[in-house]
């Protein structure tokens, strides 16, 4: 199989699965985040494909070839691969066009050749003016290009990035990953990028792989990421969303003071037993009347926490029957009073079961 | 679902590093790398010691094993004496060290005292010069006789009785302490320079004035440091050779060491040595032992924090007293007896005072042209200051290397053989040395290896804990880019490790070779009649009372070090000796 491919990937530290049975297979020219809170194993996972870290089980191709299995692995040095660090790991020794050229001397180049690639990469991040500077003349956005231009001069299998954003400022942050996408976009390397942001990784992301406890929760584009996602802990971590509990009977499922047609609902729901679904507070609409159209279930009840967040409003709605509290998103001219009544909307279509 | 404590995943990173590598599938070589180490250090340190410990219970005579030993070693008044003034002695220069030291430290940190640069200066040079030199110096300045203190006593008073006698209790004292008080100089003022002034602002806004917030809050702050510097005061005192040597036998005040040379001395009985030195050895290892039990107790983070900002402390009228003091200090320790020592080796003779026709070159001449080993002397004590402090700094930093990046199992095992010489007095480490290595079948007594051997073993831990300070400050992730890019673990010390930690090793190298080109009480019981190093040679040439041409020497010897010092300094900047690791 083309591309990289991660079988049944498994490490332990001691007594603990760092990371358990990961399955992913990354085509050649994709971009794939692996996300998720400190200490999911996504890291771990990152290293292990770079070689640092050798697999307790499983193993990692690249194009057919194995480069970890638990018998044995490819050194970091012999994979092709490249990586930009957490800290950037510039080499304060060593000029800005000497840190980018290292890789390049050690494919034993012509001098020429060298010399044209740096002066290339070093146009692309826009950094040629700087060249000559040493690391610590430079600011952390500047140090990160140079970090970016060195993992990329070398046109790596795979390029991997270790939460490379997490030092920058909030600006910053913004400003890089529009330029790690451009990058990606104009060299189409097979990327594997780290991050807990999942900002970050909706950016500059093909598809993202959450991670949770050292195990793979959901793989998916980041769209269906977000509006389906298949679990409890997918759907709370990537936005915000509510949980509500419910029944299956026969054609519909039925929540504490209503319920809904399992046909308006779509895929996913089981035959029978009880049900979870997740709602995300913008699926959802508040109006002060009942809006009296189609297919969508409607429910009366009243405002009872409201917040302005600069571009939108954030209520807690509360259903009059079954008492349900819904938290809702509303556009800035939608302004409720503590305790008005109002009606809720949610689009069946919207609502997404999920394992728990 | 459940979830991973906090704790265990941010100790994920750290656990990474550790069992990152199954050792057993590493290569071979790897393993072979470790036993070569071991085997080194094990020639270095552990045979040595083991064998200090297993002759000191051993029969000279018929062999087995006796307690014998003890009892010749300390059923002699006379030797038990020699240990009580010992501990006396040491307890008063740690006294007079901290009189010097602390003022000092404070004065050049936390005040607008002027004069700081020369009072820094002062103390460097308290560091480079050898403690016999030091001691001959005040010889000539306060000789009960023919000293200038006593000379100009008796001709401005017309009395008799000499004013001052270095050949005293006091004397010894204060020759000890001058040659040892940069130590608590440097690591005093580097822990004034980690207190933020914001602690002792938090003082003064809940109404302490600046005399109680320096009572509750600097000084408390800096005890760790002082009690440190104390204790390694202490243990620098009890231990020197040179200044006993040159004082305490005229001051007829023994001490261990002089007590040691006894023993040394024909017929030879290495195994009393042996047991003699056994309880200096253990008050060694317990007070650096309570040391360290005394500042885990009190959790002094402040102080290893980087330092905030710092305000200096405005002295008003006192800044010239406070000067005058510091200048006090280092006329004691360096200026008076490097000026006299100077004077003397221009002189035909000391006594004379300075006058044209007493002025020659003669002295220079002599030790360097014509006296039969003083030369030489000269070339091996600079050349075996060079060989030990590129050995003790290559084996160094590779220890440190595998022991910070855990390449190796038990790698901590190899750390804490590195640095525990530190406990062991050079004197002391001479015995085990001559114990182990000079008779046959090894028999390598007279030759410059035991003594590079020994050197390598005193200031090992010097440069293992500054190797390890550097390897520590470079982030692994410096190396992992080297190896993703392809280059091997060779590559990357080569390209980045080696010259980021250039600076840190040369620095390293230096304070190894100031003390190892001057070394005396590791040499003293090593040397042979081709082998002797120039600190032995400086001595023989005062029993003869040539103190014109011991000081012609001794200022050779100490041009050298300034002229490889100020070598340094160009290239590393003039801090580098003054910082504590």
């Amino acid at each position: 199989m083309d591309g990289l491919v991660i079988k049944k990937l498994g490490r332990r530290f001691g007594k603990v699965d760092a990371v358990l049975d990961f399955d992913l297979h990354i085509r050649p020219g994709e971009f794939v985040s692996l996300l998720g809170p400190s200490g999911c194993g996504k890291t771990t996972t990152l290293r292990m494909i770079a070689g640092f870290i050798d697999p307790s089980s499983g193993s990692i191709e690249l194009d057919g070839s194995t480069l970890s299995a638990p018998s044995g692995s490819v050194p970091p040095e012999k994979r092709g691969m490249s990586m930009i660090f957490q800290s950037y790991a510039i080499w304060p020794n060593m000029t800005v066009a000497q840190n980018v050229a290292f890789g390049l001397h050690l494919r034993k180049l012509s001098s020429a050749e060298i010399k044209q690639r740096v002066g290339a990469v070093l146009e692309t991040v826009r950094m040629s003016h700087l060249a000559d500077r040493y690391p610590a003349e430079l600011s952390g956005g500047q140090q990160q290009r140079v970090a970016l231009a060195r993992a990329v001069v070398i046109r790596p299998a795979v390029l991997l990035l270790d939460e490379p954003l997490s030092n920058l400022d909030a600006n910053l942050r913004e400003e890089m990953r529009f330029e790690i996408k451009r990058m990606h976009d104009e060299f189409r390397i097979t990327s594997v990028y780290v991050t807990h942001d999942q900002g970050e990784a909706m950016v500059t992301s093909d598809r993202i792989a959450v991670m949770n406890n050292g195990h793979l929760e959901q793989v998916d584009t980041p769209y269906a990421l977000y509006s389906r996602p298949r679990t409890r802990f997918v759907a709370s971590f990537i936005g915000r969303t509510n949980f509500l509990s419910g029944r299956r009977t026969n054609d519909a499922i039925d929540f504490e003071g209503f319920s809904v047609p399992v046909a308006a609902i779509g895929e996913g729901v089981p035959d029978s037993g009880p049900v979870t679904v997740s709602i995300r507070p913008q699926a959802m609409t508040l109006s002060p009347a009942k809006l009296g159209n189609g297919s969508g279930v409607n429910l009366a009840g009243s405002v009872k926490e409201s917040s302005f967040m600069g571009e939108t409003w954030d209520y807690l709605f509360q259903s009059n029957e079954g008492g349900q509290e819904f938290r809702v998103v509303a556009p800035p001219a939608d302004v409720f009073a503590i305790d008005a009544p109002a009606w809720l909307q949610i689009d069946p279509a919207q609502i997404v079961p999920i394992a728990d | 679902m459940t979830s991973i404590p906090d704790t265990a995943a941010s100790a994920w990173p750290e656990e990474t590093a550790r069992v990152r590598v199954p050792w057993h599938r590493r290569l071979q070589p790897a393993n072979l790398l470790w036993l070569l180490l071991v085997a080194i250090l094990v020639i270095l340190i552990v045979a040595p010691m083991s064998k200090l410990v297993i002759m000191s219970f051993t029969d000279g005579k018929l062999g087995g094993w006796t307690l014998h030993n003890y009892v010749e070693a300390y059923g002699n008044p006379r030797h038990v004496t020699a240990l009580t003034n010992t501990l006396k002695m040491g307890a008063a220069v740690v006294v007079l060290k901290l009189l010097f030291g602390v003022p000092l430290a404070w004065a050049c940190t936390r005040t607008d005292m002027p004069g700081k640069n020369f009072v820094r200066l002062g103390v460097f040079g308290a560091f480079i010069m050898p403690p016999y030199l030091g001691a001959v110096g005040w010889i000539l300045l306060a000789g009960p006789n023919a000293g200038w203190i006593n000379r100009v006593w008796t001709a401005t008073t017309g009395l008799n009785d000499p004013l001052v006698n270095i050949f005293s209790f006091w004397g010894l004292v204060l020759v000890t302490a001058i040659g040892g008080f940069f130590l608590v100089f440097v690591f005093v003022s580097s822990a004034f320079e980690m207190i933020s002034s914001e602690m002792e602002d938090a003082a003064n806004i809940l109404g302490a004035g600046p005399f109680k917030t320096a009572m509750k809050v600097t000084f408390p702050l800096v005890m760790p440091a002082i009690i440190g510097s104390a204790v390694l005061g202490f243990l620098g005192a009890i231990a020197l050779y040179g200044v006993p040597a040159l004082i305490s036998i005229p001051a007829r005040y023994p001490v261990v060491v002089i007590q040691l040379t006894e023993f040394f001395s024909f017929p030879l009985r290495l195994e009393v040595a042996a047991a003699y030195s056994i309880p200096l050895l253990l008050i060694t290892m317990a007070l650096l032992g309570m040391q360290k039990l005394f500042l885990r107790r009190k959790g002094f983070v402040s102080v290893s924090g980087k330092g905030g900002e710092r305000r200096v402390v405005k002295l008003g009228r006192w800044r010239w007293v406070m000067f005058g003091y510091c200048f006090f200090v280092v006329a004691l320790s360096v200026l008076l007896p490097l000026i006299v020592l100077l004077l003397a080796a221009f002189s035909t003779s000391w006594t004379k005072g300075f006058s044209f026709d007493n002025l020659t070159i003669n002295n220079f001449f002599y030790v360097l042209f014509e006296h039969s080993s003083s030369r030489q002397a000269l070339t091996t004590s600079i050349g075996l200051g060079i060989v030990a402090a590129t050995i003790a700094i290559l084996l160094a930093f590779f220890i440190a290397y595998i022991v910070q990046r855990r390449l190796l199992p038990f790698s901590s095992l190899l750390a804490f053989l590195a640095v525990s010489p530190y406990v062991v007095p050079g004197i002391i480490l001479a015995i085990g040395f001559y114990a182990a290595y000079a008779l046959p079948p090894v028999g390598l007594y007279g030759t410059y290896i035991i003594l590079a051997l020994a050197f390598v073993t005193r200031f090992l831990p010097i440069a293992f804990t500054a190797a390890a300070a550097g390897v520590r400050s470079i982030h692994p992730e410096m190396e992992e880019a080297v190896r993703i890019l392809g280059g091997g673990r060779l590559t990357a010390i080569r390209q980045v490790v080696g010259p980021l930690l250039k600076r840190t090793l040369a620095g390293a190298w230096l304070l190894i070779f100031v003390p190892a080109a001057q070394e005396l009480s590791t040499a003293i019981f090593l040397v042979g009649p081709k082998t002797r190093v120039v600190s032995v040679v400086l001595l023989d040439l005062s029993e003869e009372g040539e103190m014109e041409k011991l000081a012609a020497l001794g200022s050779v010897l100490l041009l050298i070090i300034v002229a490889v010092v100020a070598i340094g300094i160009k290239y590393l900047g003039r801090d580098f000796m003054l910082r504590r690791n």
